[in-house]
């Protein structure tokens, strides 16, 4: 049986989707279900249901076999993972933002963010010395109560950014879901995975 | 400012064995010592401390993760990342004189800093061998076979070796991109997993699509002996080539010694960025996320204490291939011996005499136990000495 970590909220339904285009026959109710653990004996699998932060972790473990889980949360954990199929689903970017024509502060530059790994690796890159400051959601607040100059956080629409009177600055990185693998399964149930990804790779949207 | 430390805190990452754990590492331990000395290999031990200078830049593990500190003399140490460093210092210095193979293992405890989640061991325990001054196929294929040999007598279930070749990996990148930088970005994302970003990265530069569908197939390079004929194809250099050949024919070896089944080829598994010179492996287990164990040709590193041999090994993790095995029955075979005062000579004589029978034997006074139910309840049997009777009671 293979267990599957899946990422819950906006990710969960488009990768829901993607596996039931690749002909795995998923109960209709799947979606709607509170159950963090769903078996789905007919395909001999095992959903798990984390937050997304968490899937990369329980992947790493090798308790879930495989998992979902954006290039974001990737790029911040660097798990020891096989990151083995880019699904092309939950498209955002990685990007800096602030107040439209904010300075950095020069005294005391300030970037929160959820990511403080991937914030703290690209503003070394840039040379910046910046103090980064973690936080755990509704980021945007943070330019427009002084807490922070600078955000670094994932825009899709820039909707959240418009709305809340910021604009973007600086692009990072793009991000789609991906899918992984823990490196243990991917050597002893080879076959089942390889299956999997071939299937899911038949039918991921061509950007 | 320090941080207060509790009371039962260790550093970071160290851990404490207590009886139970113990008594399975020592079995697990023993089995295996006895297996590899069966295959002519010689113990050997080395300081835990080494000079960063040499063994420390020598060894495979990176700068960040080594335990470093100061003697009196101001030069830098390392507490030992690994074994297959020292031994290559000692080998060097003393052990390969003649230039013929050497046969040497260890078992250790070797240290590496974590940085995340504090409670992964950064202390642990490891058992390997290291094949010096032998540079044939037959070689790889001995101490593959030995290690899956391990593995069997250890009663590990199901588990899976596999098996690449870094030559191969950089014949084809060089034969293709032309150049070492370009070569290493591939090898790279092959070290880190991470084959999305291999695969954007090939269709990014510029090649033609026939290099660029080589590359590509690299990653599916992935089963049984088969997949050698695949790979020939895909190289034209001779160094990719004998590469190829001689995964080949250690497959043929490993089909020799048994293990074959036990194998999986992967062209694509790059173990370490640098370290390795030739054929390489990992090896899994269930129950297990992380590798147990892993290994391969290291024909540089002896060059790097002025002693230039080939040289292959492998290195097992204890810690973790006791997660593999899961908790067997090794409930400790003591006996006790609760005796009165009056009867020390006795109960001595009856402990000695247990003893010489090479029964394990606990010597307790009775004046010594506070709760003799709960006490009594530790030992699988004992003995009661108690008063003038002469009779021994049950």
């Amino acid at each position: 049986m293979l267990t599957i970590a899946m990422p819950k909220g906006r990710i969960f339904e488009e990768a829901v989707e993607l596996l039931r285009r690749a002909d795995y026959a998923l109960p209709p109710e799947f979606t709607e279900s509170r159950k963090l653990v769903i078996d789905v004996p007919e395909e001999n699998m095992r959903f798990i249901l984390a937050k997304p932060m968490d899937v990369v972790t329980y992947v790493e473990h090798g308790v879930a076999d495989l998992g979902i889980a954006g290039k974001d949360v990737l790029m911040e954990e660097e798990r020891d993972v096989y990151e083995l199929l880019d699904l092309q689903i939950s498209r955002c970017h990685l990007a800096v933002a602030g107040l439209p024509g904010a300075k950095m502060n020069e005294i005391a530059p300030r970037v929160a963010t959820k990511y403080p790994n991937i914030a703290s690796t690209y503003f070394r890159e840039q040379g910046e010395q910046v103090e980064i400051i973690r936080l755990n959601g509704s980021i945007e607040l943070a330019p427009l109560i002084g807490l922070a100059d600078r955000i670094v956080d994932i825009v899709s629409t820039g909707r959240t950014l418009r709305e809340n009177g910021l604009v973007e600055l600086e692009r990072i990185a793009e991000v789609t879901s991906r899918l992984i693998v823990n490196p243990a399964s991917y050597r002893l149930n080879g076959g089942d995975i390889e299956r999997l990804v071939d299937r899911l790779a038949a039918v991921i949207p061509q950007p | 400012m320090a941080k207060k430390l509790f009371m039962f805190e260790k550093p970071l990452g160290m851990r404490d064995t207590l009886p139970f754990l113990y008594e399975l590492k020592k079995q697990v331990r023993s089995v295996m010592a006895e297996e590899i000395e069966r295959w002519g290999y010689e113990f050997i031990e080395t300081p835990t401390l080494e000079y960063y200078e040499t063994v420390g830049a020598a060894s495979a593990i990176a700068d960040h993760r080594l335990f470093k500190l100061l003697d009196q003399q101001g030069h830098t140490l390392v507490l030992r990342p690994d074994m297959t460093a020292p031994i290559a210092r000692v080998a060097a210095s003393r052990l390969y004189e003649d230039g013929n193979p050497l046969r040497l293992a260890y078992n250790a405890n070797v240290f590496r800093a974590q940085q995340r989640e504090g409670g992964r061991p950064a202390e642990f325990e490891q058992i390997g061998v290291e094949l010096i001054g032998d540079g044939t196929v037959t070689a790889d294929a001995e101490v593959i076979s030995l290690m899956v040999a391990l593995l069997k007598r250890v009663g590990l279930g199901r588990f899976s070796v596999a098996v690449g070749h870094i030559g191969y990996v950089n014949a084809l990148f060089l034969e293709i991109l032309g150049n070492e930088e370009r070569a290493s970005v591939l090898r790279r994302f092959l070290y880190e997993k991470n084959y999305v970003g291999y695969r954007e990265h090939v269709k990014s530069w510029p090649l033609s699509s026939i290099d660029q569908k080589r590359l590509l197939d690299l990653l599916s390079l992935r089963g049984g002996t088969d997949v050698i004929e695949q790979a020939k194809t895909l190289v034209t250099s001779e160094e990719g080539r004998r590469s190829a050949d001689e995964l080949a024919a250690l497959m043929a070896a490993l089909r020799t010694y048994g293990v074959a089944e036990a194998v999986k080829l992967d062209m694509a598994l790059v173990s370490h960025m640098s370290y390795y010179t030739g054929i390489l492996f990992e090896v899994y287990a269930e129950q297990v996320g992380f590798p147990i164990g892993n290994g391969g040709r290291y024909d540089d590193l002896l060059a790097k204490f002025s002693r230039p041999a080939p040289a292959t090994g492998f290195g097992l993790r204890v810690d973790r291939l006791i997660e593999a095995i899961g908790e067997t029955d090794v409930r400790d075979d003591i006996e006790c011996i609760v005796f009165s005062q009056e009867r020390l000579a006795e109960a001595v004589e009856l402990a000695e005499a247990k003893r010489a029978e090479g029964k394990r034997v606990v010597l307790q006074h009775i004046a010594g136990i506070r709760d003799i139910d709960a006490y009594s309840q530790r030992y699988r049997s004992i003995v009661y000495l108690l008063g003038r009777s002469g009779r021994d009671g049950q």
